[in-house]
């Protein structure tokens, strides 16, 4: 009675938790509404911040949240309804294809096993979504704003139980090979790094080891 | 074709400074950085008097009995000031915005669709620069992207 009409509670009290989960399984946002909001995002973020890995960590805890529900929400829409991932390349997979076409409306470009660090997983986007429309002032061209995206990422991660130390987004385009023709052609190519922690790896190992025996 | 030719593209804040300023094929005569200003100033100045000239309308007509879908454009009767100056050499051609940004576009007396080439340059601004979160509206336009946008559409046309 006493609610008001808001968002939170609607005058049809049809709140957002009424509604089918899949009803906006297809819908299409306007990519200039989601540009603005991100401009907005960006300039929220920028206040008090010490310098850009500060931004950039920043924009990783507003991908967050984001990440924590959108596992549940793919996985509840999957069909048939699936389980979350427990090995590390399903987990992988999941995050390049069904997120990313959630997200973005295509699969991720490339996905990569660090041969350096078995924890480390790299995942490649030609040309971010977020970074559309952002060109970046010479003092901030370490920046990437896809550090938004990164955030999403850890939260998968965290959400399906595979702590991360971390989940950063770099820019490779410019650097890759003196600026070759892949560098020419994505100019924006960002690899996202996907540090997983020791207990995931050891877990890995048993599962591994308890498949094969 | 000799005569496809775009000089020139400046931007004009809506307080009257000059926020860009790029050259896309040589021919016109170069300037002192200040005379750019000046040119840019003194523009913005005639632009708001001829605006003024405007013949008055002949009767405000109240909201309620123009029909939105039969306008051509949400202001039909809005004042325009000066948009067109020509000499024999080149052309001007002012676009203003809603939000009262001009858009100077220096070209070859007879190059055609140049209405049309505004309203890309105009979709690549509200693109590149206004979606940017790192430009500060009113201040000089430094967007890697937009300069791109520009080279691949101007330059490739002309």
């Amino acid at each position: 009675m006493a609610a008001t009409p808001g968002l939170r509670y609607p005058s049809n009290k049809k709140t957002i938790y009424d509604r089918n989960l899949n009803r906006s399984k297809n819908a299409e946002l306007s990519r200039a509404a989601f540009a603005y909001l991100f401009v907005e995002m960006i300039s929220y973020a920028q206040k008090r911040v010490k310098g850009i890995a500060d931004l950039e960590r920043r924009l990783n805890q507003q991908g967050y949240p984001l990440g924590l529900r959108l596992l549940d929400l793919l996985l509840t829409r999957a069909s048939p309804p699936s389980l979350r991932p427990t090995r590390i390349l399903p987990l992988l997979q999941f995050i390049a294809q069904t997120l990313w076409r959630h997200l973005f409306s295509r699969p991720a470009d490339a996905l990569e096993k660090s041969e350096s660090d078995p924890a480390q997983y790299m995942l490649y986007d030609n040309d971010p979504l977020p970074n559309t429309y952002i060109s970046l002032p010479k003092e901030m061209s370490q920046l990437n704003c896809a550090a938004f995206v990164a955030g999403v990422i850890e939260g998968v991660c965290d959400g399906a139980g595979f702590p991360t130390t971390g989940v950063s987004a770099h820019s490779v385009g410019e650097q890759e090979g003196g600026g070759g023709v892949e560098g020419r052609m994505w100019p924006g190519k960002t690899v996202f790094l996907i540090c997983f922690r020791g207990e995931v790896l050891e877990r890995e190992e048993v599962l591994g080891r308890g498949g094969s025996g | 074709m000799v005569y496809r030719v775009v000089f020139a593209l400046f931007i004009i804040s809506k307080a009257g400074g000059l926020i860009y300023n790029r050259e896309f094929h040589a021919g016109l005569s170069k300037l002192e950085a200040n005379d750019y200003l000046i040119v840019a100033g003194t523009f913005h100045g005639i632009h708001a008097i001829t605006k003024q000239l405007c013949p008055a309308a002949a009767a405000p007509t109240p909201p309620a009995i123009t029909t939105p879908s039969l306008a051509p454009s949400p202001f039909p009767s809005r004042p325009s000031g000066l948009e067109v100056l020509e000499t024999q050499n080149f052309r001007m051609q002012c676009f203003q915005t809603q939000t009262g940004v001009k858009f100077l576009l220096f070209t070859e007396p007879h190059q055609p669709n140049v209405d049309t080439m505004m309203r890309r340059i105009y979709e690549l601004y509200a693109d590149y620069v206004m979606k940017n979160p790192f430009y500060t509206v009113e201040m000089p336009i430094r967007c890697e992207k937009f300069d791109r946008g520009l080279d691949g559409f101007v330059k490739v046309r002309s």
